[in-house]
């Protein structure tokens, strides 16, 4: 009973925050429901590219290896999505080759921080510098893609009342996969062998070393799968979203999804639920600018979402608890 | 008899080290073998090698006659080979169910099927007679409970050989002696058993063979009929060491350290001491036994000054000593030979020189006006490298160059050379070698018989046994018992140490 005023109860914050927004979003739809819901929609769409990009943070997080190279993962895979798109005149072609991207600088990642051991910080920081650098070199101005990917309403599922025009409709394909891909990879760590099997490595590589599960397979398969998810964030801001490369087009993507990953706790639905939180706060200074509030400079209102993540971060901050053996390298042989 | 284990001329150097030299050793079909050795002896090295967790540069392995690959413990393991680590290789955060299965989880497709898990723990446990709760998340269960969950990994396939690598170490009297028993029905069934220890009463008690090895060779081999404790000891070390400490009774003084009401938190905020009192006199040696985890640490903090009390005094002669402040506490005549000496005894990337006078480098004569005297420092490390027989070429070596027990003695050299009221020893012979435990009792008996008073805190019994002159029993972050060193009985405090109070 002395819990209760003691410290703060994680689930039953969750919960309060939950059902805040929950009542805040009724209201609004109640006094306009249009408005309300272009700006629930605009936060979807806002929050999707971060939600897909902290998946990269916890795929790799969850097997023990720190990724700072998010950003650059994504910044790369969307310049050689976009441009092989505009060479090829196909958005297809050009999403998987954005994947492949990412695969292929995740590998880079995990071959300097696995296979030669270097430091997680430093591995993560050259694939960001790297990714500016070369991208802002090769840039050209004036390409462009044919089209961008089709925008639809999924059937049925877009006339539920309330959550149907927010999630289901009026969005891009890359959009709607991401609702499945989120919860297959909550199903994956915790209801799977391979998932069990990452946590271990995660948390105390040496019982799985010794259960016979080889921690650097497992760590390399977890990174370069995350390097697929980030590749496919790169074409999807490129070649959804919003159609085009531009330099530095990430700004900062890869490191809030770093916070929106630690903020959902390591976990693929709470870093979901965290960059809808973050992806509405955007939407919503977006509509207040809109709306044109005079006596507040429209500087503070673009800061909205900054202020959002500082606070949730101060508040939830203290009670993470990350996998333990994150960041650090795993030496099999040790006297 | 069917040898189930052969390792036939087996080598192995880490750098600077020779661990392994020419090893040659086999375990046969239900037998027991004990493989007794100094730190540093490369018994842990050998197992590892066996397991598949250490690549041997040369020699062979064979499991009943196959060979083994080197550094594959996927194929230690399918060839019937289950080992019990000294450090336990548990994942905290998980279940232990989770924990049991990992590596090899019941499954349909690439789904865990928990249920199923959970019902073949439950069937495990029953079978070999090892009690766990299947749903328990791992980090909240007592280390005894702990090494069960790590015999019944290495016992959910069907093994023909364990190893255990110091399994005994954290455990108390009870479990040990279940876990002997574990071992024998074991041996009984046909398993061949390897496994390492210290503690020679265990050797004693249970081992077939005993197979010794000494700086990486292996220099002798003998069973515990033709042998006691004492000539155990001797190959060890290689030479004579008394096992018993060699005291005289006690001429117990004043008050020198006095505990009134303490409560203390742990780390995690939960209540570890628990309005705590206690009383040392001068010139006594007042032994703390308990099994690890009742509270021993954080009392042990609390009163050199390295945590917080939440309520509660510590007198030092009678004045009351500051909270949270470790060098004034030091200042006051406490010195304290901490549980873990990497962490809070050594700084592994100076010199023994320098950590030999950690705590006064910045007093007279080792420093005038901030400006260090290393002439004055120099000759009094020379002067204790030679008294404290600290195994080393130089003084000016890193500290992290000597092994476990030569670190130890640097420890012990520097909290017992000054002027002392109090030495807080906690677990001072730990991962020590016989030899050197055998001085470092013996310093603390003379810092006794000078004078000073001693709080002995170990979760080795054996050792409470030899050096005190009262002991407490811990339990629960209180004290249970207090009773006279002369003539204590074993199994008694082996109980009040489980917590039975009958």
């Amino acid at each position: 009973m002395q819990r209760v005023f003691g410290s703060i109860n994680i689930k039953s914050w969750k919960f309060l925050l939950t059902a805040a927004v929950l009542i805040v979003w009724i209201y609004c739809y109640v006094a306009n429901g249009d408005v309300t819901n272009s700006v629930v929609a605009s936060g979807m769409r806002f929050g999707m590219p971060l939600a897909l990009a902290s998946m990269v943070g916890i795929m790799c997080e969850r097997s023990g290896i720190v990724n700072i190279g998010i950003e650059g993962t994504m910044l790369l895979s969307g310049f050689t999505g976009f441009y092989v798109a505009s060479y090829t005149k196909n958005i297809i072609i050009g999403l998987i080759i954005a994947i492949l991207t990412g695969m292929l600088t995740s590998f880079v990642h995990a071959l300097m921080t696995i296979q030669w051991q270097m430091d997680q910080i430093i591995a993560g920081t050259i694939i960001n510098i790297l990714a500016s650098g070369l991208t802002s070199f090769l840039y050209k101005e004036g390409s462009t893609v044919p089209n961008t990917w089709p925008i639809f309403d999924i059937p049925i599922l877009s006339r539920i009342p309330f959550i149907g025009h927010a999630f289901f409709s009026q969005q891009g394909p890359i959009q709607y996969f991401g609702l499945i891909l989120i919860p297959a990879i909550w199903v994956l760590i915790y209801k799977t062998r391979w998932g069990l099997r990452t946590r271990s490595v995660g948390e105390n590589p040496g019982s799985a070393d010794t259960a016979g599960i080889s921690v650097i397979k497992v760590r390399m398969i977890n990174v370069v799968l995350g390097g697929a998810i980030g590749g496919l964030v790169g074409g999807f801001i490129c070649l959804e979203l919003v159609g085009s490369f531009s330099k530095e087009f990430t700004a900062g993507a890869g490191f809030t999804a770093l916070a929106l990953m630690i903020f959902g706790r390591w976990n693929p639905m709470g870093a979901f639920a965290a960059a809808i939180l973050f992806g509405l706060a955007q939407a919503l200074s977006t509509q207040l600018q809109i709306f044109g509030v005079n006596n507040i400079p429209n500087q503070f209102i673009t800061l909205l979402p900054y202020v959002f993540t500082i606070l949730v971060l101060v508040f939830s901050a203290g009670k993470v608890r990350p996998p333990a053996a994150e960041g650090k390298v795993y030496k099999k042989e040790e006297a | 008899m069917d040898t189930l284990l052969n390792i036939s001329n087996l080598s192995k150097s880490f750098p600077g080290v020779k661990a392994n030299d020419d090893i040659s050793l086999h375990v046969n079909k239900g037998e027991i073998v004990a493989l007794l050795g100094e730190n540093g002896a490369g018994k842990s090295t050998l197992v590892k090698a066996v397991f598949g967790l250490v690549r041997p540069d040369s020699g062979t392995i064979t499991i009943k006659g196959e060979s083994i690959a080197y550094g594959d413990t996927a194929a230690a393991i399918s060839h019937g080979v289950g080992m019990v680590h000294q450090h336990f290789q548990l994942v905290p955060v998980m279940t232990v169910t989770e924990n049991i299965i990992l590596g090899d989880e019941p499954h349909k497709g690439m789904f865990l099927s928990m249920k199923a898990a959970r019902q073949e723990v439950i069937e495990l446990s029953k079978r070999h007679g090892l009690e766990v709760d299947p749903d328990s998340v791992v980090e909240d269960l007592p280390v005894g409970i702990q090494q069960r969950i790590e015999i019944l990994k290495a016992l959910r396939k069907d093994i023909d050989l364990l190893i255990l690598d110091e399994p005994t170490a954290v455990l108390t009297p009870q479990e040990i002696d279940e876990l002997l028993e574990v071992m024998r029905n074991l041996a009984a069934s046909g398993v061949g058993v390897l496994f390492i220890t210290h503690k020679l009463r265990e050797v004693m008690a249970v081992a077939d063979r005993v197979v010794v090895l000494r700086n990486g060779k292996l220099v002798g081999a003998t069973t515990p009929s033709e042998t006691d404790e004492e000539g155990l000891a001797q190959m060890m070390v290689g030479r004579n060491v008394v096992l018993q400490v060699d005291k005289g009774p006690a001429k117990a003084g004043e008050v020198v350290l006095s505990v009134e009401n303490m409560t203390v938190k742990d780390s995690r905020g939960h209540e570890a001491v628990t309005n705590f009192s206690l009383e040392l006199h001068a010139g006594e040696i007042l032994g703390i036994a308990g099994v690890e985890g009742n509270g021993q640490r954080e009392l042990v903090e609390a009163i050199c000054g390295m945590r917080h009390r939440t309520t509660g005094t510590v007198k030092v002669a009678g004045v009351v000593a500051p909270d949270m402040d470790p060098r004034q506490v030091h200042l006051m005549g406490v010195s304290h030979i901490p549980e873990d000496r990497e962490k809070d005894g050594l700084v592994a990337s100076y010199s023994i020189a320098d950590n030999l006078i950690l705590n006064q480098f910045n007093l007279k004569p080792y420093a005038t006006k901030g400006i260090r005297d290393f002439k004055v420092r120099d000759a009094y490390a020379e002067k204790l490298v030679e008294e404290f027989d600290i195994r080393t070429p130089s003084f000016e070596n890193l500290a992290s160059s000597l092994s476990g027990g030569n670190k130890q003695k640097v420890v012990v050299a520097r909290e017992l050379t000054q002027d002392l009221k109090v030495v807080v020893a906690a677990q001072p012979t730990r991962g020590v070698d016989v030899g050197s435990i055998e001085f470092i009792h013996n310093q603390l008996v003379s810092a006794r018989d000078t004078g000073a008073g001693v709080l002995l805190v170990s979760a080795e019994l054996d050792e409470i046994l030899s050096l005190s002159d009262r002991i407490a029993v811990m339990f629960g972050g209180k004290i249970v018992a207090i009773l006279p060193g002369e003539g204590a009985d074993r199994q008694y405090i082996g109980r009040l140490m489980a917590g039975l109070t009958e």
